[in-house]
């Protein structure tokens, strides 16, 4: 049960505004079935009959993925929807990236985490619009949930929208939210074959970065190596090198960012 | 653990159709399920029955055909059977391969009565 208005939605995520105690948002997960009546009597046919459907198991969110897509294009908003293990830094990346995108573009940040604003309080001391969805139990974000949490906050024309996906390198990959780029973000505190043992991910990608590479000279990971293994998986990625705690590589970073978004 | 939301999704779309169909009941789930889709078919026939507790398709038999990842050429156009997401082709060496088969994740049909 929901512990601020007492309605029962068990494991459902919930959308908050950092800092606004009185707000928050029921994801619906409309339709579920579950209280759905079972009839069974009546029914007189002994044998039952096969239905085709070849239907994709994700059809439903693909298709809100969609509706979120053609929402962000009409807008001319860049949708981005960053991906990684957790700690691997994401939030730091967008801490110090959205100060370098704001005085050229409008941005807004969803967060998605199981639990607490945390990431949305941090995202908020930089003066944008952001909202956090917590997940409860689930592992990722799906489509529904960003299409609440953008029509809750409205987007501006032309802007930049940063999605913070849950902290997980598997389920994501599998749940289109109708962004225009994935960024798969590593750290060097994980290790180099990562790309070879966590595939899915990587091969949804658009780009990687690489993450904390002021800790290379401490810790037993070759980039190169890690590289190498990130475009095994998938050809077409776009690979950057950078620590977002001491700002090395971020040049490049913003420069192909900015090129996206004057695309937009 | 997303199998359960996959879950969750198959019994949502096989009510539907259900309801559609004017059925009563459905008694079996067939799908298709690729080794390299992201869904751990084990999972899914673990969370399946949970997520139709209380539904029309509650104790519904459940078929999953597993697909082979197989790839194609892009150089060559020669296809093969792969064992993961990347792999030399076979044929001509090329690196440049597409993944044609192996990560469905398809409701092929369900039975009515």
């Amino acid at each position: 049960m929901c512990d601020t208005c007492g309605c029962s939605s068990d494991g459902g995520a919930v959308i908050y505004r950092p800092g606004d105690a009185s707000y928050h948002v029921h994801v619906d997960n409309d339709g579920h079935g579950h209280h759905q009546h079972h009839d069974s009597e009546g029914h007189e046919h002994s044998h039952g009959r096969q239905v085709a459907l070849e239907q994709d198991v994700l059809l439903q969110n693909n298709l809100l993925a969609e509706r979120n897509r053609g929402y962000f294009e009409a807008k001319h908003v860049l949708a981005i929807n960053f991906l990684s293990s957790p700690g691997s830094g994401k939030t730091t990346l967008l801490e110090k990236t959205i100060p370098q995108i704001k005085p050229h573009h409008r941005v807004s940040v969803i967060e998605g985490d199981q639990q607490t604003t945390r990431d949305a309080e941090r995202i908020q001391a930089l003066g944008v619009p952001v909202l956090q969805v917590n997940t409860g139990t689930g592992c990722h974000l799906d489509a529904r949930m960003v299409n609440r949490a953008v029509m809750e906050m409205g987007l501006a024309e032309n802007s930049l929208l940063c999605i913070e996906n849950v902290g997980n390198l598997v389920c994501p990959a599998l749940f289109d939210l109708g962004e225009a780029m994935k960024i798969v973000v590593i750290s060097v505190t994980e290790g180099d074959d990562k790309p070879l043992k966590y595939p899915t991910m990587f091969v949804e990608a658009d780009a990687c970065i690489l993450n904390k590479t002021d800790l290379l000279p401490y810790v037993p990971f070759d980039a190169g190596v890690c590289r190498d293994n990130a475009l095994k998986v998938n050809r077409k990625l776009e690979w950057f090198e950078l620590s977002a705690a001491t700002g090395e590589g971020f040049d490049v970073w913003i420069e192909w960012l900015k090129s996206k978004l004057k695309k937009e | 653990m997303h199998e359960m939301s996959i879950a969750l999704s198959i019994i949502d779309a096989v009510t539907a159709k259900a309801e559609e169909e004017k059925a009563g009941k459905v008694t079996g789930i067939e799908l298709e399920v690729g080794r390299i889709s992201g869904v751990q078919s084990e999972s899914l026939r673990f969370c399946l029955p949970v997520a139709a507790k209380n539904t029309v398709a509650e104790g519904a038999d459940l078929a999953i055909r597993e697909t082979e990842p197989a790839g194609k050429c892009e150089e060559c156009g020669r296809r093969f059977p792969m064992d993961g997401f990347f792999a030399r082709c076979e044929f001509c060496g090329s690196l440049d391969i597409s993944i044609v088969s192996g990560r469905e994740l398809l409701i092929k049909s369900i039975t009515l009565e």
